[in-house]
């Protein structure tokens, strides 16, 4: 169908620390295979991994771009210290490529020169929307939490002022963010003498209750969820509502599987629940979840009667 | 040094016009809806319960200000616009808001108010804290509790508004403003709802071993041995198991409450404005009890004179409390 061919698809930044070894071969592997047609880049979590993994952002960016995908850069979620305040300036000062804002003082660096609004922008309604526009944002990432009734309407009024409008649809949500540091807590240690334990959980560290369900992940300051989200069976209606880039989050899984698989859905080449059963079988034991967007609680999983 | 007025809470009329007769400056509040963060059950005002009150604090020189800080999901941003209609017409003093729409629409509709920036807006940098005062006129902004004093200190000369910070009572962990914990476990968002772990999906299970399991909507958050007293389970002072943390641990904090009263001279030094008290959902005489201490406090230090903290340490006696970030980074 000629709407969903023109759906974008998207991959998030890389929330964990992954290495710099390990960065290199996955964005390798995504110029080459993966049909995404947007990939945003950057630290978004925490501004003392930056160093690692930056010397290599030019390289991937030419790769990247070699390939035909857009690249996008992601500012810190987090701005409180010198050095992210600075990195946020730098960033915000840059022509090309495009940037993703995501904390208020990249907005008051970046003036009215054009940039995309992330999801810890918190654009929940068309009023903030309207006001982001006024001030030079061609593109906003919703909010995970919102329901699809909120989804329709920001989608619409974004579109209606020439936005891109853009939803998670895969991987795990960012629930929290904080300034303190959950990763260097659980080893004993504080955010300034983390070592960077961190590097150890390349999809978050696993929280469980006392009776031992799984419940959250923990990625340094962030808190995400342990389910998955996947908003695979909803992609019709996402894009019968207006949203136009559809946003895969990095998970250690094969996340070129992943965007086939979705590519595939949208462009019909694949059923519906034949492409989720793909997906559920691919991510295994994570959990797939989407009751945000129906507007219950966020780790449920509801399942949508799809038509043939 | 700075003025330091004292911010109090205000869950229902009965508790404003006791934090009024104990000394506030300003009290807040908010409407019985999502507009704002502590929508709770049983708390809150009507307009007309607004209006009475605001004549009760404005004839005794309090100020009154009203919490619009919570995100209208859209298509529902009308309930906010006419929550600051109501509360324009009424005569607060200032809406203490965190959206940008929200923002936005009152500073050109209602550009006669004061707009304050809300802990819920995260604001914590000194060009975060810019974009909301050149763009909207914001006048005061609520810091995070994340930063230490010689930060403060810092921040207060690279921004062009007064400075509120919370020193007394309940000690969120997260970023306020960009916490969805409830909304995943219960189907109700803080930031669109103005709910946090509500007790409406809270309950108290015995287990077979005598041990006590405080649950959130199904979830265990915390387990208590027969010996300890069950805490109420908010996601963020539960305790989880990690791989290195078989036993159980505190993932993010313990049932912490802030007490920054020993702190209070450095913080009027840093030039801090005003100081809020948390608890709206807290009963009168709480809220007597810690409004006359602050009270009494502050008009010590402005006065030169030595305050008599012990009797703001003995507020919490008994429980465990925390200076938070403000004393040390190693906090973080």
């Amino acid at each position: 169908m000629a709407v969903n061919d023109m759906t974008k698809l998207t991959l998030g930044p890389v929330a964990y620390h992954w290495s710099a070894e390990t960065r290199r071969d996955f964005y390798a592997r995504i110029a080459d295979e993966c049909p995404v047609d947007d990939v945003y880049l950057g630290e978004v979590i925490c501004s003392k991994r930056a160093p690692f993994h930056e010397p290599d952002l030019p390289a991937t960016i030419e790769r990247l771009e070699r390939a035909g995908k857009r690249v996008i850069l992601s500012t810190l979620a987090e701005v409180m210290l010198k050095r992210e305040r600075k990195a946020t300036e730098d960033l915000a000062a840059m022509d090309a490529p495009e940037i993703e804002i995501n904390n208020a003082a990249g907005l008051f660096a970046r003036g009215r020169q054009p940039h995309r609004i992330g999801p810890f922008m918190n654009a929940y309604n068309e009023a903030t929307i309207g006001w982001m526009a006024a001030q030079g944002a061609t593109h906003v990432c919703l909010p995970s939490e919102m329901p699809a009734s909120a989804i329709a309407v920001a989608a619409r009024a974004a579109r209606d002022l020439g936005l891109g409008v853009e939803v998670q649809v895969f991987g795990r949500i960012s629930l929290a963010v904080s300034a303190r540091c959950y990763h260097a807590r659980a080893h004993g240690r504080t955010k300034d003498n983390c070592q960077f334990v961190c590097e150890e959980d390349s999809d978050g560290m696993p929280l469980r209750t006392r009776d031992d369900q799984p419940i959250l992940r923990v990625n340094g300051i962030q808190t995400q969820s342990e389910s998955y989200m996947d908003l695979l069976p909803e992609t019709p209606r996402l894009v019968a509502d207006g949203v136009s880039h559809l946003r895969l989050m990095p998970q250690a899984v094969d996340m070129v599987t992943v965007a086939q698989i979705f590519r595939d859905a949208l462009d019909r080449r694949v059923s519906l629940p034949e492409a989720d059963a793909h997906l559920a079988a691919l991510t295994g034991d994570a959990g797939l979840s989407n009751g945000f967007y129906h507007g219950e609680a966020g780790y449920r999983r509801i399942a949508i009667v799809t038509s043939a | 040094m700075s003025l330091a007025e004292l911010i109090c809470p205000a869950g229902t009329p009965a508790a404003l016009r006791t934090a009024v007769d104990a000394g506030a400056d300003a009290v807040y509040c908010g409407f019985q809806d999502a507009t704002n963060a502590r929508n709770f059950p049983g708390l809150n005002f009507t307009p007309d319960e607004l209006a009475a009150s605001v004549a009760y604090a404005h004839e005794r020189g309090t100020k009154v200000l009203l919490a619009l800080n919570t995100y209208p999901p859209a298509g529902k941003v009308d309930l906010w616009y006419q929550a600051a209609d109501i509360g324009a017409r009424t005569g607060v003093d200032a809406f203490i808001v965190a959206d940008m729409g929200v923002a936005d629409y009152i500073a050109r509709v209602h550009p006669q108010v004061r707009l304050h920036l809300s802990v819920q807006a995260a604001a914590s940098s000194p060009e975060a804290i810019r974009y909301y005062c050149e763009n909207f006129g914001v006048k005061r902004v609520v810091l995070p509790r994340i930063l230490t004093i010689p930060e403060i200190r810092q921040i207060r000369t690279e921004i062009p508004c007064e400075i509120e910070t919370f020193i007394f009572g309940n000690h969120g962990l997260m970023v306020e403003g960009r916490c969805s914990l409830t909304n995943f476990l219960t189907g109700q968002s803080t930031n669109m709802d103005g709910v946090c772990s509500p007790a409406s999906d809270v309950e108290y299970v015995r287990d077979a071993d005598g041990s006590m399991s405080s649950q959130l909507a199904g979830f265990t958050i915390d387990r208590f041995g027969p010996e300890e007293k069950a805490g109420y389970p908010t996601i963020c002072k539960g305790r989880y198991t990690a791989p290195h943390r078989p036993e159980g641990y505190y993932a993010f904090e313990e049932p912490v409450s802030l007490n920054l009263s020993r702190l209070l001279p450095e913080l009027i030094d840093a030039g801090v404005h005003a100081f809020k008290i948390e608890g709206r959902q807290r009963s009168k005489s709480y809220v007597r009890g810690v409004v006359r201490a602050f009270r009494a406090a502050v008009d010590d230090i402005r006065a030169g004179r030595q305050a008599n903290m012990a009797d703001l340490v003995a507020l919490t006696e008994g429980q465990k409390q925390t200076q938070g970030a403000f004393e040390t980074k190693k906090w973080r």
